[in-house]
């Protein structure tokens, strides 16, 4: 250890690079192997759009489980609640939906995704004391927990909007393309895109320039320490439980819209790929979230373009690659 | 006491209740008449054995596995493939066996070893991912597991409906084809209950409760826990693999829903916790009020949504229906998990005031 005077500037964390360089070097390998640079950019962004999207549904479980060590097998849910919801105010609107024109679009959408927010939110206060706080620190009974309160909310959801598929038809002004020269970039994927990063960007600075933030990345890296500062971590943790309900709400309003149909079995998929992005970005960290959700849905993109029948395995195939290369994800900040 | 491996049922009523069910399993082909009747007592078994399998998982390693239904379809379909391909003879059934067992205990090793690399705490989500994938993987390799579809097959000429073993005697019972594979079913499950019972009571189950309890003292008192929670996933594949070959001989069909689904998985779930988890014979208890439930109680939800729909009743004749009846399994499961986490075995055993120390963190 070296002796620092006091007027020294605290020596800066080393900068992890290599995670963040992985997606831009995937992306640049796969031009010559697809060879057509039109199509490499319309998958690229394609991929760029379902990365934002994953993104936006398993920040708040990586923050679940990095703050409180708490398994949710239920997280799927909450999107598929988020979707529902929207229909709620989708559907009565349906005739503004159709007009060709992006503010008449917007504000339908908006209150749409607001009250899926609101809903699903208000569902994570629910489900975290009612299932999680009462099998607090036993991971086998969260995961049997949570697992129950998946079947019993797909069940519900069942139950209120009938079993069949409802089709979620993308507003008209969203339809479509850009043309750019001989690349077409679907508008919804720009939108998608604008609406994750600007979650990213938000979270990012909430997590790192409020006080708020600190005692959060604090808790991650140890809670027991930030408890015994006097701060209740339990409140911390609700609030943190509530706001990723919301965003997975707000994603899967997102993704229903992207796939312009709505099913309860939407969340069983999408659990998948939530745990696959949670586990290669490392607990807890929304950086290691981001990146990961990026390459699942390059892996996804490029994969299902050059070998179609690898598509099924390929998230499982990186996933292993990853933790041969990084046991504990891309960036490990929990100490656990 | 030997056949049961020094582990007793533990309490007399849980002793009437076993049974009771094994008789009433034993004599379904005489007692109640109907393909009805014995379709459950066979699943029943399917399902006890099972279920008893997942139990050393979960119960005794406390690790929860979500890709046992692969095991399952993979004994389903192995056999479901070679008699499909090979044509109604016992040479496609040893095939079937000698190639699915292997692949299922090799399939447990690649992901016991792959798992303990990272994390504990990641074992249950990449059980999860590898299964889903496998899944997937089912339904599309159509041409060898006929996709969405399955395979259908024909079993051999002994095991058939039509072949008659002993005509009508003076009880006035025919044996045919039929119950002989429903006592085949019936005798391998118990079987592998008793087999599974033996490996819990045996120091290497010792040792795996002693993980369960902490995995860090069981190291540190120079057990190898690596070792023996691989051996223990292996082993565990290997009875849900054979479980899955007697429902593929019993529906004489293999097919994503019968053997794959996540359903089936939650179904599991539900049965281990409802019996109570880490005691084995809770398999046994949890399968067979879950699986009457399943085709008993869903008619009689019929009957009420209907009569709640003719009430004019808003809402509830959509949560009566009978497809619904997950979601009261569903309410039924938190509710045990919470209230009652050592199952009806577990209460009854305990008599529900005394902590047990089993199914706890």
């Amino acid at each position: 250890m070296t002796d620092l005077a006091a007027t020294d500037p605290l020596p800066k964390p080393k900068r992890d690079l290599a995670p963040i360089l992985l997606p831009l070097a995937l992306a640049l390998l796969m031009i010559p192997l697809i060879g057509s640079t039109s199509s490499w950019l319309t998958l690229t962004v394609a991929s760029l759009a379902m990365g934002m999207m994953i993104f936006i549904m398993a920040s708040g479980l990586t923050l679940v489980f990095g703050l409180m060590d708490v398994l949710n097998f239920g997280h799927g849910a909450f999107i598929a609640v988020g979707a529902y919801v929207a229909t709620l105010v989708l559907a009565p609107f349906a005739a503004s939906i159709q007009v060709d024109s992006l503010l008449t679009n917007l504000a339908v959408l908006a209150p749409a995704a607001l009250l899926s927010m609101a809903v699903s939110g208000a569902l994570g206060l629910v489900v975290e004391r009612v299932l999680i706080l009462p099998v607090y620190g036993q991971h086998l009974k969260q995961i049997l927990m949570t697992t129950g309160g998946l079947i019993v909310a797909e069940q519900t959801l069942y139950a209120l909007w009938g079993p069949q598929i409802i089709p979620m038809p993308l507003p008209a002004s969203l339809r479509g393309s850009f043309i750019i020269g001989d690349v077409a970039i679907a508008k919804y994927r720009v939108l998608a895109m604008l609406i994750g990063l600007s979650v990213f960007i938000a979270i990012q600075l909430v997590l790192n320039r409020t006080k708020l933030g600190l005692l959060i990345r604090a808790g991650v890296e140890n809670r027991e320490m930030v408890e015994a500062l006097g701060y209740r971590i339990r409140r911390l943790f609700l609030g943190v439980f509530m706001t990723g309900s919301a965003l997975a709400g707000l994603g899967g309003v997102m993704w229903a819209l992207y796939r312009e149909q709505v099913h309860a079995s939407m969340s069983d998929d999408l659990t998948v790929l939530i745990f696959i992005v949670v586990i290669i970005g490392g607990l807890g960290s929304i950086g290691g979230c981001f990146i990961g959700a990026i390459l699942v849905a390059m892996v996804a993109n490029y994969g299902g373009f050059l070998v179609p029948k690898l598509a099924l395995v390929s998230n499982i195939l990186l996933m292993v690659a990853i933790l041969m290369w990084r046991p504990r994800g891309l960036y490990a900040v929990t100490s656990r | 006491m030997m056949i049961l491996s020094g582990d007793p049922p533990r309490s007399r009523v849980l002793t009437l209740l076993l049974v009771v069910i094994i008789l009433a399993l034993a004599a379904t082909p005489f007692l109640f008449p109907g393909a009805k009747a014995l379709n459950v007592a066979a699943k029943i078994c399917v399902f006890a054995a099972l279920v008893a399998s997942y139990d050393l998982l979960l119960g005794y390693t406390g690790s929860v596995s979500f890709a046992h239904t692969m095991f399952y379809g993979i004994g389903s379909y192995a056999i479901a493939i070679a008699l499909y391909g090979m044509g109604p003879n016992w040479a496609a059934v040893a095939t079937g066996i000698v190639a699915g067992l292997p692949l299922a205990a090799l399939l447990a090793l690649a992901i016991g070893l792959f798992s303990l690399r990272v994390a504990a705490i990641f074992f249950a989500m990449i059980t999860l991912a590898v299964a889903s994938a496998f899944q997937v993987l089912a339904s599309q390799l159509s041409w060898l597991t006929g996709g969405e579809d399955g395979r259908s097959f024909q079993l051999p000429e002994l095991l058939r409906p039509g072949t008659v073993l002993i005509s009508k005697n003076l009880f006035g019972f025919e044996i045919n084809g039929r119950i002989l594979t429903f006592y085949l079913v019936f005798a391998i499950s118990g079987l592998m209950i008793l087999a599974l019972l033996r490996v819990v009571n045996s120091p290497f189950g010792r040792v795996l409760q002693a993980i369960r309890e902490n995995r860090f003292r069981a190291e540190a008192l120079g057990f190898r826990t690596v070792f023996h929670l691989t051996y223990a996933n292996c082993l565990a594949a290997l009875v849900a693999a054979s479980a899955g070959i007697l429902n593929a001989l019993w529906l004489r069909y293999a097919g994503p829903d019968t053997s794959l689904s996540f359903s089936i998985m939650l179904d599991i779930l539900l049965m281990v916790v409802i019996g109570g988890m880490g005691t084995i014979y809770g398999a046994i208890i949890g399968a067979t009020i879950f699986i009457l439930a399943q085709n008993y109680l869903q008619s009689l939800m019929g009957v009420a949504s209907k009569a709640a729909d003719e009430a004019g009743l808003p809402l509830l004749p959509g949560l009566l229906h009978p497809d619904r009846w997950l979601l009261w399994l569903g309410l039924l499961f938190i509710a045990s998990v919470y209230f009652f986490p050592t199952g009806v075995v577990g209460r009854l055993r305990h008599g529900g005031g005394k902590k047990s120390a089993s199914a706890s963190h």
